[in-house]
């Protein structure tokens, strides 16, 4: 599903990833984790096109198809997304009113016929459950006054009405407290499905025993230096992150 | 011809004129030629005068305006003022065309509590219930424009509201420039007074469909009586080629609440000045407004706001979006006299730039005399939110439709505050179309 071979990426001439290389194929949970500073966020990033990383070097094939040259629209309508760590509020759009341009958007891609009001709102009223959001929430501003846990509870709401076939959660987990992070959790796991795939970045083993991640990678320095099973995410939150700092420089 | 240099000279052969039209109206006359010693002390302003800093009058001075008002009512113009006026309002409203009431376009159905008349009427009938408010002090926000509209006042509504009269249907009042052959000045007049505890929506709403250059001089006097509650709104889409100069003077008093709004979208030069008085105790004020510029309009805002006695509020929000290489100005001034104690007064001005060639000029100007006060404000200016943009994109909607949304979200923070349903329906519908002719 996405292959991403030997990527360089920077901003405002820094470089910031130094060739990834990370294959995930529909059905998988890859976890990525690593020091602050490694490249995380702006791999999730880059992944969604944010326009201010400059992608220098490498290339990023999804289903086959150039992500490079794709507008964040156009990823976001061929089923990509993007949890934010740090969601945005935007005063005077209403959560359904964007949600609803938004899945219209996609559907419309898709050459499916727009959701009327009724339909949408039935729609939502389904995803609702499956993130046990507030109802009030969804008539109030994008993110606007949301707590912590209501914008992340928020992202993966919209990530419930937009069906995605890659999801990339960056650092969802951080700011949760435990209740809240079992049913961020629980919903990414409901939405789970054997055509499409999930990226968790994250600092923390803690989200891991809910979201359990087929492979977990370590970023270090804009490189994936480390790979492995769920166990490397229980060793690395035992130990730290010196050993593979230690065993890279070995190399 | 008068010369270009002695712009004033052209107003003063065009009142002799008129004296002569109107020679019944006696108890006025002295009036009038009192405004016109006025208007002429003041001489026709320039932008050496601080309250014209940003906006230079002197373009306006050089055009030599007809006063001879064109009454016209063509099928043609009826056709447009079905398309361009607010439709749910068909059923309470004065027509003026290229400033003369037209009968026959008005639908005056109005509760009968209220008295309501063109002011040329109301100047024959009962010219001392026009003189009592017209002459009414004013401290600030005396000008020029004013002076030369009380010289020629004669066309605009005059609307009385008795004690304890809600009137639920708003009143709509259209003053609309269809006139093509040469250019023309109107000096509409407007003069309400809500008595006391009564409860009113007014909307002015100035339209143009008429492509020469024209110009609308409009004053309104409108007062509050105690315990009055008053939604008045202003809407200006003025044809591109006009020249707006509008000027609002509220009176409140004791326990009354104003809500006013103030909608700029048309013109090639619109200012507004816009000045209550709170001269009693208990009082709310306030004031929203936005305006929405492209192309090479300028539009100025100066509001003032003036604290006389303690213990009343003022809200005050001010939006600008500007596109192309527009020009924005607005202008904040709030006083609390020494009396005002116990004021609370919040000022904020928000602007939008959607080209980098726009520019805005802004500037709050408190003057507190009271020392046991609450008064702040804010001035910001800036573009969309990049952040924000790509949120949006990253969920599937266009960068364009993304650009759209913000800047509806943007205007309609201060549509959303209008409590009139079909008045926000309108604006939200022109807001829209503007958005999409730009492309």
């Amino acid at each position: 599903m996405l292959e991403i071979k030997n990527l360089h990426a920077s901003i405002n001439g820094n470089k910031i990833l130094n060739g990834i290389n990370l294959s995930v194929r529909a059905g998988e949970i890859h976890a990525i984790m690593g020091p602050n500073g490694s490249g995380k966020s702006t791999l999730a990033h880059v992944l969604a096109g944010r326009e201010v990383y400059n992608v220098t070097d490498g290339e990023i094939l999804y289903n086959g198809k150039n992500l490079i040259e794709m507008p964040p629209e156009e990823r976001a309508r061929e089923g990509i997304f993007l949890a934010f760590q740090y969601p945005v509020e935007i005063p005077g759009v209403s959560n359904t009113y964007f949600l609803k341009a938004a899945l219209n958007a996609i559907r419309k891609h898709q050459n499916l016929e727009p959701m009327d009001a009724v339909e949408f709102l039935s729609y939502i009223k389904k995803k609702m459950k499956l993130v046990e959001i507030d109802r009030d929430l969804l008539n109030r501003p994008v993110n606007e006054g949301f707590s912590g846990g209501e914008k992340k509870r928020n992202e993966i709401f919209q990530m419930a009405v937009l069906e995605p076939k890659l999801a990339i959660l960056d650092e969802t987990d951080s700011g949760l407290d435990i209740d809240a992070l079992r049913i961020v959790a629980d919903g990414v796991n409901k939405l789970r499905k054997p055509d499409n795939a999930a990226i968790v970045v994250t600092h923390y083993q803690r989200l891991l025993n809910y979201i359990v991640p087929d492979v977990v990678h370590v970023l270090w320095d804009g490189r994936i230096v480390k790979s492995g099973g769920k166990e490397l995410a229980l060793k690395l939150e035992d130990q730290g992150y010196d050993w593979v700092k230690d065993d890279t420089k070995n190399k | 011809m008068p010369q270009a240099s002695d712009p004033i000279a052209n107003y003063l052969e065009h009142f002799s004129k008129f004296e002569k039209e109107i020679s019944g109206e006696s108890e006025i006359r002295k009036f009038r030629q009192d405004a016109v010693e006025e208007f002429k002390s003041f001489g026709f302003p320039t932008n050496k005068n601080e309250e014209w800093r940003f906006t230079n009058p002197s373009q306006i001075s050089k055009i030599h305006f007809n006063h001879q008002l064109q009454k016209q009512i063509s099928g043609e113009v009826k056709k447009q003022i079905d398309e361009l006026a607010i439709k749910k309002f068909a059923q309470n409203r004065l027509v003026f065309v290229n400033g003369i009431f037209s009968n026959e376009s008005s639908n005056t159905q109005f509760s009968p509590a209220i008295k309501i008349s063109p002011v040329s009427e109301t100047l024959h009938q009962s010219p001392e219930s026009v003189i009592e408010i017209v002459k009414r002090p004013m401290i600030e926000g005396r000008n020029f424009f004013t002076s030369l509209n009380t010289a020629f006042m004669r066309n605009g509504a005059f609307i009385s509201i008795p004690d304890n009269t809600t009137i639920t249907d708003p009143i709509y009042l259209i003053f609309i420039a269809s006139d093509d052959t040469t250019p023309f000045v109107m000096h509409p007049r407007n003069i309400i007074s809500l008595g006391r505890n009564s409860e009113a929506s007014i909307v002015e709403h100035y339209i143009g469909v008429s492509k020469n250059v024209y110009f609308t001089n409009v004053v309104s006097n409108i007062i509050l009586n105690q315990g009055a509650k008053l939604e008045h709104t202003k809407i200006q889409t003025e044809s591109v080629n006009a020249i707006h100069i509008g000027s609002t003077y509220f009176h409140q008093f004791e326990s009354s609440k104003l809500h006013q709004n103030t909608i700029m979208i048309g013109g090639a030069i619109g200012r507004n000045n816009l000045i209550s008085t709170l001269n009693s105790k208990n009082i709310e004020c306030t004031f929203n407004g936005l305006s929405l510029s492209e192309g090479e309009q300028l539009l100025d805002n100066h509001t003032t706001i003036d604290h006389v006695m303690p213990n009343c509020e003022s809200h005050e929000l001010y939006k600008a979006i500007l596109n192309g290489k527009s020009r924005g100005v607005f202008n904040g001034k709030i006083f609390v006299r020494k009396d005002a104690q116990k004021t609370d007064a919040k000022q904020t001005n928000r602007t939008l730039l959607l080209s980098d060639e726009a520019t805005m000029d802004t500037k709050p100007q408190l003057e507190i005399f009271a020392d046991d006060v609450k008064c702040t404000h804010g001035a910001t200016i800036g573009y969309l939110d990049a952040d924000a943009i790509f949120y949006l994109r990253s969920r599937g909607i266009s960068e364009n439709a993304a650009r759209d949304m913000l800047t509806h979200a943007f205007a309609n923070d201060i549509i959303g505050r209008i409590s009139a349903e079909p008045v926000r329906e309108y604006l939200n519908k022109i807001v829209h179309d503007k958005l999409n002719q730009r492309r």
